[in-house]
This record gives structure tokens, sequence and C-alpha cells, in this order.
């Protein structure tokens, strides 16, 4: 039995949870009755391609992510070499470029019609190149897109090692690369797992980008199965089966995260390696050259595209698309985070298994394929709407009318549901930090309450809080799939234009949003760059 | 209790109360994209005063949602592309028969739905388009002769997952049947030079840029590249013209059937098969008029005229489902 001070934390882990159960139920509930034609012509002449082009994607992105979110942060944290001081901040800028838009740019810029290649050609005569649309290409994609989750959480990891650890390592004798993987590798794995599974779950939810390169995956399946055979239930039925896969992954995360845990050292202010010469030359070239192809040669194409078309479409309009789409990353930043941090108290105070399962079910709406997550949102809004809320209103005298679907609190609620667990993660990992006794040490010197939320978790809270919203912040903008369907009217965003442009394939006008949305996006990585070079500074 | 009810019905005149529609406003779903329709309704408001309210997204979800609010639901009207998705639209229920005398005369029955359910606005062919350097327009006749060996290589194609293929290949199915289509598929598929493209624009640049030599595509598109490119090294061909004719397909608008405002929605669809909206809506993305009073834009005009196929454009909704299955198995993507 728990105990009444635990039972407090029942209802709103209730009610989110609830919340992601509505979508989920769609999908369970989508079996009730299957299709045997789809089915049988999916199995018998899709499902093999499908599988193996998903798997070698997931494959290849966590492979690539891992390589390079791991080598980046270990040679910004643990390296001295020129440039590192700016490549340490200027690796997490790809946050701010969205995986569809990194994909229209390197295809544009890329294939056989591409500048690029024409430029070759002229020079050189006709050539044969690699194919620029091919499964190596998407992958160099969603890795470039997709890395600085795995380069975020792997250097905070490095620079909490601390440097009596590696000291010690280096003492006894051990080689850089042996101190490397012998004790910070095992000692981040929890944090590289974390960020690997971010990022693969990106993968397998991602539409916009394989879509670019018209390479098939499970989750172009689900958008097929919807609009080609307009069977919703199949569609479910197979998002459902990628949810499994998920899940799958999920778990395999926890199992290998194992009991590792955190150093609490005091972080490192000082580079530990010096390299020097063809080691410095070759770690530069490294790191300019992945931020180069993740952030300036895109920035630089979107740019010259915005000079060559996007720039005649700028009109005051875009002043409003701003507006909508900065208000609603901070109205969905801020309920998010909110509701992300009664979650992350729920599960410190209240350990049982059944908040445990809430939590963890609150955390599964960002696996699913946005479009997929935002129709089932939108079919269990309008039941809601239909079944409680009109009647309800009718009875109450009011006008009868839906209040979820197309109100701004049903788009609000969709991006709680599809980002919670991009709030959580870094909540839980700040909130995990705090020891229970300094707390328990306020409450004997007799602060509680309010007060000690207040005076002693507030302030040790809000890197994290912040980190966490930032994050959310920059999903939502970028955010498509549930923005076109469940925005109220008049309220387009930078994503819905972009969406417009390139659905008519008009990349080069596509520009003009896409590089409005990598600004605005910015803004907060930045933020998030300067606060954690502060509390760097300020050695913790 | 009893006491209470003031009180929430306050509460819920605030909740409630604001969503109320005014009564001389359309909402409209659209699929077809802000920059394409927003100057229509704009003039049409400029005209009447009526306000019409619209959102876009892709047909199906639209669909999925003026399903969903059933009885309840806010919009008045469903402006999509292609047939295809018209039909599946009045497949689906979503949609009631208009009945107008206007639209009846502006509009040949061809391109309406025998329901009623729906009415065309406006109308693209989707043709062949060939490099002018390369190719001889003496070498080319038919869709189905693309599957020829002559273009071994030198075919370019949109993917399979986009409607307008879909659409082509359901009214092939129409023509020639299951098989002998499935074949004509596949020797398209063995002629591609590349990996079929993700939009129709990728296909005239590829084509321009020497990839291939021709290619399938929707006359917009390449109206909009040739607008902006004059001295584009591409030119359309009008195939078919011994037999059924060019492949032609249609953007159009449906009433939902639990249209709120239907009067002043059945209105703005009359006004928009008029001469002054069909100029000004088959003119934004150099498409045809529906209406066969109203001339084309002159670069629509100077693509020259030519026979269209005749057939029901129903056919792409009817067999759409076959058709994709037909492309999986012949490993269009």
């Amino acid at each position: 039995m728990s105990h009444a001070p635990q039972r407090r934390w029942y209802l709103p882990v209730g009610l989110t949870a609830a919340l992601v159960i509505l979508p989920l139920s769609v999908l369970v509930l989508s079996w009730h009755s299957i299709d045997m034609q789809i089915w049988s012509h999916l199995l018998d002449t899709q499902m093999r391609r499908l599988l193996g082009n998903t798997l070698t994607l997931v494959a290849g992105v966590g492979l690539g992510v891992t390589v390079l979110g791991v080598s980046l942060a270990w040679l910004t944290t643990l390296c001295e070499f020129p440039g590192r001081r700016w490549l340490d901040w200027a690796l997490m800028l790809p946050f701010a470029i969205p995986a569809y838009v990194l994909a229209f740019v390197f295809v544009g810029l890329l294939d056989f019609a591409g500048p690029v290649q024409s430029a070759l050609r002229e020079v050189f005569g006709p050539m044969r190149l690699p194919r620029v649309r091919s499964t190596g290409g998407v992958i160099i994609v969603l890795v470039l897109v997709f890395y600085p989750y795995v380069y975020l959480l792997a250097r905070s990891a490095f620079l909490a090692q601390g440097k009596g650890l590696m000291e010690a390592a280096r003492v006894l004798g051990l080689t850089p690369l042996q101190a490397f993987w012998r004790v910070a590798l095992p000692m981040a794995r929890p944090a590289i797992g974390a960020g690997v599974a971010l990022a693969l779950m990106e993968t397998l939810a991602d539409f916009g980008a394989v879509a670019v390169f018209n390479f098939d995956t499970f989750t172009t399946a689900i958008y097929k199965t919807w609009y080609g055979f307009f069977s919703l239930s199949s569609a479910a039925q197979l998002a459902s089966l990628l949810l499994l896969f998920v899940m799958l992954v999920l778990y395999a995360e926890r199992r290998a995260r194992g009991a590792g845990r955190t150093g609490n050292e005091r972080a490192r202010v000082q580079p530990l390696y010096r390299l020097r010469g063809v080691k410095a030359l070759a770690a530069s070239s490294w790191c300019v050259l992945v931020f180069a192809c993740a952030f300036v040669i895109p920035l630089l194409q979107l740019l010259a595209w915005f000079w060559q078309r996007g720039r005649h479409d700028l009109d005051e309009r875009y002043l409003g698309l701003v507006t909508h789409t900065v208000s609603l990353g901070l109205g969905a930043a801020v309920i998010t985070v909110s509701v992300a941090l009664v979650l992350a108290f729920a599960r410190r105070q209240a350990p049982t298994s059944a908040i445990r399962s809430g939590v963890a079910l609150a955390n599964l709406g960002y696996a699913l394929p946005g479009s997929v997550l935002a129709v089932s949102l939108m079919l269990a809004f309008s039941y809601l709407d239909n079944q409680l809320v009109i009647p309800l209103s009718q009875w109450l005298g009011g006008a009868g009318k839906p209040l979820l679907l197309g109100s701004l609190w049903a788009l609000l609620l969709a991006y709680l549901v599809r980002f919670m667990a991009v709030a959580y993660g870094p909540l839980e990992s700040t909130l995990a930090r705090i020891r229970p006794s300094l707390p328990e040490a306020s409450r004997s010197l007799g602060v509680g309450g309010v007060k000690l939320l207040r005076r002693v978790y507030l302030p040790l809270l809000l890197p994290g809080t912040l980190s966490a919203a930032l994050l959310v912040f920059v999903d939502v903008i970028k955010e498509m799939p549930a923005t076109l369907l469940m925005r109220p009217f008049g309220w387009d965003t930078l994503a819905v234009r972009v969406f417009e442009m390139t659905s008519e394939g008009e990349w080069a006008r596509a520009s003009l949003p896409a590089l409005t949305l990598v600004a605005v996006g910015l803004v907060p990585v930045i933020g998030l760059i300067r606060r954690s070079a502060r509390s760097l500074g300020q050695g913790h | 209790m009893l006491s209470r009810k003031p009180l929430l019905a306050a509460l819920a005149l605030v909740l409630f109360g604001g969503t109320a529609q005014a009564a001389d406003e359309v909402v409209v779903y659209s699929s077809r994209i802000d920059e394409l329709i927003k100057p229509v309704f704009d003039a049409y408001t400029a005209e009447t005063g009526v306000k019409v309210k619209f959102i876009t997204d892709k047909e199906a979800p639209l669909m999925q949602r003026i399903k969903a609010e059933g009885q309840n639901g806010v919009a008045d009207l469903l402006l999509t592309v292609d047939a295809g998705n018209l039909w599946q639209a009045e497949q689906m229920g979503i949609l009631q028969p208009i009945k107008s005398a206007v639209i009846d005369q502006n509009i040949p029955a061809q391109y309406r739905a025998s329901s009623h359910d729906w009415t065309g606005l406006s109308l693209r062919a989707r043709t062949i388009v060939y490099a002018t350097d390369r190719v001889k327009p003496e070498e080319l006749s038919t869709y189905e002769a693309l599957a020829d060996k002559h273009w071994e290589g030198r075919l370019c194609l949109r993917t399979a997952k986009k409607v307008y293929n879909q659409s082509l290949t359901a009214t092939l199915i129409e023509n020639h049947g299951p098989a002998k289509t499935e074949e004509i598929v596949k020797g398209w598929v063995d002629n591609l030079s590349t990996d079929v493209f993700s939009d129709d624009n990728a296909v005239l640049q590829a084509i321009a840029a020497g990839q291939c030599d021709v290619g399938v595509v929707n006359t917009y598109y390449f109206g909009r590249m040739h607008k902006a490119d004059p001295k584009l090294p591409l030119k359309l061909f009008w195939p078919n013209q011994g037999d059924r004719g060019v492949h032609v397909n249609l953007s159009g608008i449906g009433l939902t059937k639990h249209a709120p405002h239907p009067e002043a929605a059945i209105k703005l669809v009359e006004w928009m098969t008029g001469e002054q909206a069909q100029k000004l809506f088959a003119d934004l993305n150099q498409e045809f008029p529906a209406n066969p009073k109203v001339k084309p834009s002159d670069e629509v005009a100077a693509w020259g005229e030519f026979k269209a196929d005749s057939i029901p454009v129903e056919v792409a909704g009817k067999r759409q489902a076959e058709a994709i299955r037909l492309m999986d198995r012949a490993g269009w993507n």
C-alpha cells in the first residue's frame, strides 16, 4: 500500500498518462477489423524491402550518430586544439535545422541537376558520380541532423566525469585512447545510450526527410496505406507495430544503461590533452568538416535560394507566421515542461510501480510518427467533443459547439503528448543530481512545502528546466503534421509554409520559411550554449 | 447542485460561446496551398463581403477530420486536387449533392461527379515532356510507347506514391485491363534512367540537366518553370492523339454533408465556377479553366490545342487501390 503523501501524485500522473492513452487506444482499437487485401499485398510485395530499408537506416544512423557524437564530444571536452573553443558550441547549432530542411537542401545541392554536379559537368564533361538519393545519402543526412542529441548528452557526461578520474587514469599509465575506452566511455554509456535512443526514435518517426529521398521505410508505408489506400485502420495497425518496435529499442536502452551513475566531482575547466601537429590538425579538420556539412553549407544554400527566389515572397505576413510559430513554441514549452516537472517529482517522491508505469507511458508519444499521433489525437478529441463536450455545453445552455478540436488547447495538448519525453529527460537527470539529503536537511531546518520548492528546488532545477524548455521550443516550431491538422483557423506557422512550398516541389522558395525557422530556432540553441558555457565557467 | 447551474452556464458561455460561427462566412478545408487559393477567396470577400476561412493540409487528414467532426463539423467545403481524392471523399460519405443550375451550366458533366457531390474547378493534363535537344517529337506517340526499348535509360518518373501517377495508371487499367497495364508499367520502370523523384519539378530539372530525355508531368509544373525561365530546353508533347487522348485530371470542390452554412457555401462554389473566378483560379497555377467559356492564360494557350481523354475522371478513384497494388508489383516505388 502506498502512503498518503505518495497517493497525491497519482492524479496528475494518471491524467497525463490518460492523455497519451487516448491516441494509443485509437491505435489498439484499429485492430478490430483487418483488411486482408491490403495486408496480404503488403506482406507479399512490400514488407521485406520496407523492413530491410528500415533496419539498414536504424543501424546506419545509430552507428553514425554514435561515432560523430562521441568523437566530437570527446575532442571538444578533453582535448585542446585550434578552434576548440568555438567548435565546442558551434557543433550544437545543427539542432536548429529540421531534418526535412537538410534533406531538401542536400538533394537540391548535390543531385544530378543541382549546382555542384552541373558545375562539375561544365568543367570536366559528362561523368558518373555516386547516387545522391540513395541509402547512404539518407543515412548521412539523418546522422548530420540527429548527432547533436548524442553530442550534447555525451559532452555533459564527459564534463561531469571530472578531472580526478582522468588524471588517475593517466597516472596509472593509460594512454589517452585507453583512458577513453576503459574509463570515460563506459562511464558515459548511459548518456550516450539516451542520446542514441532519441536519435533512433526520431529516425523511425521521420517522414519528411525520407520522403525527399523517396526512401521507403516502415513509416512511409504507414502514410501510403492511409493516403493511397485510404485505409486509416490499416495505417494505424502498421503504426502500432512500429510502436512495439520502438518500445523494444527503449527497453534495450534501459537494460544497456544498467546502473551507471554520473560522477559528482568538480567539473574540469582545463582540457586534459593538448594536441599538437598532425593530431591537432586532424581534430580541427574533423570538427570543422562536421560543422560545415551539418550547418554552414546548408545555411549558405538556403541563403542562395533565398536570394534567387525566396526574397520575392517576403511580405508582412511573415511577421504573423513568426509570431504564431513563437507563441506556439513558448506556450507548448511552458505547459510541457510544467507537466514534465510534476512527473519527474512524482517519480522521485513516489517511485511506486504504478507511478513508474504512468511516467513511462506519458513519455511514449515521442516515438510515434507525427502524423499518426496527430490523427489519433484528432480522432480522440473529436470523439470527446461529440460525446462529452457538446452534450455538456448544450445542457448548460452553451452554444453546443466543439471545444477541443480546432482550438489552441487541442494543439498544445498534442505538442505535450508528442514532446513530453524531450522535456522529461533533462528534468529527470537534473532532479537526480539533487541528493535526497538536501531537502531533508532543509526540512529539519524548518523549510518545507512551497518554501522548500522555491528556495531549494527551483534554483537547483532552473538550468535543467531551461534546457528542457528550449528543446521543446525548438522541436515544436519544427513540428509539421500535428500543426497542419490541428491548428486553429489563421494560425499558419513557418513549418506550415515550408510544407506548402515543398509539397509543390518549390524547394528554392521554401528557403524563406526554412531560413526563418532556422533563425527562430537558433535563438534558443544559442541560449542553451551560453548557459552551458556559463555554468562551466563557474566550475559548477 | 441546482443553484450552481447559472454559474456553470456563465462559465459555459465564456468557454463555448466564443466558438459560435457568424452567418456570413464560409469555411473551407483545402489541400490546395494558401497561395493558390487565397487570392480567389480574397476576391470573393471583396465582392460580396462574405468571409472565407480556410486551413490547408493533405487530403487524407482533412477528410478524416470532416468525418470525425461529423454533424458538429465546422467545414462547409472540401477543396482538393485530383479526382481520385474527391471520389474517396464521396465514398466516405462526407459530402452531399450540390443542386445548382449555375454550376451545371458552367462546368461540363464530364468534370463533375455523377452524384453531384463535387465539381471540378480547374483541369491539368498529365502529359509527356521531352528535351528539345535530344528528342524529336516524331519519336513520341503514346504513354504506352514509353515502355519501348527505344527509351531504355532515358525515362524519368515521379514516385508512384503521388496520386497523379495512381490516377494515370488507373485510367490505363480501365483501357487495357490489368495484365497489359502491368506490362506497360514494368516497361516504364525498366526504362528509368535513375530512381524515381519525389516531385514533378525534380523530373523537369533532371530532363533539363540531361539525366534523362523524357518524363511524365502535370502541365502546370512545366508552366511555372517555363514562365520563370523561358529558355527552358523542354517541351510538352500531347500523346495518344490518335486514340483516347491526353490524361486529364482536375482540382475540385465538394459540399460537406454537415456544412453549417450550405447556402453561403453553394453561392461561393457557383461564383468559383463563373468566368471571373475561373480565370483567376486557373491562372494562379497555369491550369486549364474547367469552365469552357473561359480562355486559359497566354502561357497555357501557347502549348496548343489537344484532344483530352474523355473517360470520366471518377475512374481514377474507383481503380486507385488496384493501381497502387499494380505499381507496387511492377517495382514503381
